[in-house]
């Protein structure tokens, strides 16, 4: 078990995502940077689809009740690991990110101070997060409220039940470096690219877009010159898909999250390849980003590359647990 | 991928869709769910006179494009689920703005009915289900009397409670999960409309019927 000592806004229970629903209305959720997450759960020996905590907010402190190992990946938090009497740490020793950090029972982990404010990390304990799965999944689905832990972030006080252990986590003298985003945004044509001016198809991948403040997991709103239709149209509502790149009449365009709605009526003039919708969780607000237009066959490409990395991480670490002896 | 069934780019305001052309999205959606191995696909959401297809991201979209494209001058509709489900509403009585429908007299107001014609109207049509999406549960109706139509919100709530029945524009709907809104609400039902843990989650099934069934509280 762990305890939620305390806890900034915004901390939640995700997993890959609840895929397969979007038919009823039920959106996607799960980590942001589903390739951190999955790393974070390699190093500490876990199915890399185990639940894990999403954190973009300091503080979180972890009293964990029994001895396991932990680690963490995404943007780096300050973060130490310790004994504490009451409120007072003691034999603090910081926490590497990308390694595995072996838990006492009673220790508390501390994330104080992220790298970049408001870019996401990711929380594996051995064993997974072992909240109940509902559709499939252990994703908190923060709007509809279920999923992760009632369905909502965690608050201090709360109790976080967590599996059995099955794997061995990495040696300590191997880490795992997290991907950096690059703030670039592979995107395909979208579906209403027509309805979009020359000019605006021009300009989308030309020009900076600065992430704006009302920015979170169900979509990051982009500031930059606006992009205008050929004419105002109001479409029949559609399903639309995270990467998404939706221009409401204010032509200020608005890239979809993991959290975003699974119906919607404003034109969509791309979509960012799924291979880097990673990217979004380390693009916190004033950060700035290009689109780059690709084609079907680069983007597939990608994701291809991408799997492939994935799973030569999987051999290393299996390679590096076996050389445990 | 997204296809799209209903020329939309001529008018500043979308047409009704025909029922008809929804119940072709019903039997495309039902024959692509009976092969979903074959195309590798990942989710099949219809939409308002729309289906949008998410394949594997390595699958070939081409043949699954041409053999839609094939497919759909040749499906018959399909015929609704045949079920009709009844809303049981609180409608709001237009005096408490506190009540269970707290903007039904800013509708009398746009519309120039009064309140009691208001819910006789809302609650005397049926609804055909066209498809869900938005929320988990919720449910594009199609059926609501053109005299009803009012505009949305200028300013969304912050926070429209789960059950609230609302007009939005042309169009009526339920809100299964308390958030923002952006629809006037006229009512309440204390159906739920979306439970993860029910074998069949969402209540309303496209091809379902809707009626209203209400009263003032």
């Amino acid at each position: 078990m762990i305890e939620v000592v305390r806890c900034g806004a915004m901390t939640s229970v995700q997993d890959l995502g609840r895929p397969g629903f979007r038919h009823l209305g039920v959106g996607h959720a799960g980590a942001m940077d589903c390739i951190a997450m999955r790393q974070a759960n390699m190093i500490v020996g876990n199915d890399p689809a185990a639940a894990v905590l999403e954190v973009s907010v300091a503080p979180l402190v972890l009293r964990f009740t029994e001895a396991t190992s932990v680690a963490l990946t995404g943007t780096d938090f300050t973060a130490s690991l310790g004994k504490t009497d009451g409120e007072h740490p003691q034999e603090v020793t910081s926490v590497l990110p990308g390694h595995a950090t072996t838990v006492h029972a009673g220790d508390t982990l501390t994330l104080s101070r992220p790298t970049i404010p408001g870019a996401h990390c990711y929380v594996a304990v051995a064993g997974g997060i072992d909240v109940p799965l509902v559709l499939g999944s252990r994703s908190t689905d923060l709007s509809a409220g279920f999923g992760g832990l009632a369905g909502r972030t965690l608050a201090a006080g709360d109790q976080l039940p967590v599996g059995t252990a099955a794997g061995r986590c990495i040696s300590n003298r191997h880490g795992i470096r997290s991907m950096r985003p690059i703030h670039i945004l592979r995107a395909l044509p979208g579906p209403d690219w027509d309805l979009f001016t020359a000019e605006a198809k021009e300009r989308l991948p030309k020009q900076p877009w600065r992430i704006r403040h009302q920015s979170n997991r169900m979509g990051l709103r982009l500031h930059g010159s606006p992009l205008p239709l050929r004419q105002p149209v109001e479409l029949l509502s559609s399903g639309v898909m995270p990467g998404d790149v939706q221009v409401p009449p204010d032509g200020l365009p608005i890239v979809l999250a993991n959290d975003a709605q699974t119906t919607g009526g404003y034109p969509r003039i791309a979509s960012v390849i799924e291979a880097d919708i990673w990217q979004l969780a380390h693009m916190p607000p004033s950060t700035s980003v290009f689109f780059r237009l690709v084609d079907r066959e680069q983007a597939a490409a990608a994701m291809a590359q991408q799997q492939q990395y994935l799973a030569r991480l999987a051999l290393t670490i299996a390679a590096d647990i076996a050389g445990q002896g | 991928m997204l296809f799209t069934f209903a020329p939309q780019e001529e008018q500043a305001q979308p047409l009704p869709v025909p029922l008809p052309v929804q119940q072709r999205v019903w039997a495309l959606s039902a024959w692509l769910g009976e092969h979903r191995e074959k195309f590798r696909l990942r989710e099949i959401v219809p939409g308002m006179a729309n289906l949008l297809l998410v394949t594997e991201p390595t699958s070939s979209p081409a043949s699954l494009s041409e053999t839609v494209l094939e497919l759909w001058p040749t499906l018959q509709p399909l015929p609704g689920s045949g079920r009709t489900v009844e809303i049981p509403v609180q409608y709001g009585t237009g005096i408490d703005r506190n009540d269970d429908g707290p903007d039904i007299a800013l509708v009398a107001a746009h519309t120039g009915l009064s309140v009691s014609e208001i819910i006789h109207r809302h609650s005397e049509a049926t609804y055909q289900v066209y498809c869900l999406g938005f929320q988990p549960g919720f449910a594009y109706l199609a059926g609501l009397d053109p005299s009803l139509a009012t505009p949305r919100r200028d300013t969304p709530r912050v926070r429209t409670p789960a059950g609230s029945v609302a007009i939005g524009g042309n169009q009526t709907g339920i809100y299964p999960s308390t958030g923002p809104g952006g629809w006037q609400i006229i009512g309440h039902t204390s159906l739920v409309l979306f439970d993860p843990r029910r074998d069949s989650p969402s209540l309303l099934q496209p091809g379902d019927t809707v009626r209203f069934v209400g009263g003032t509280a």
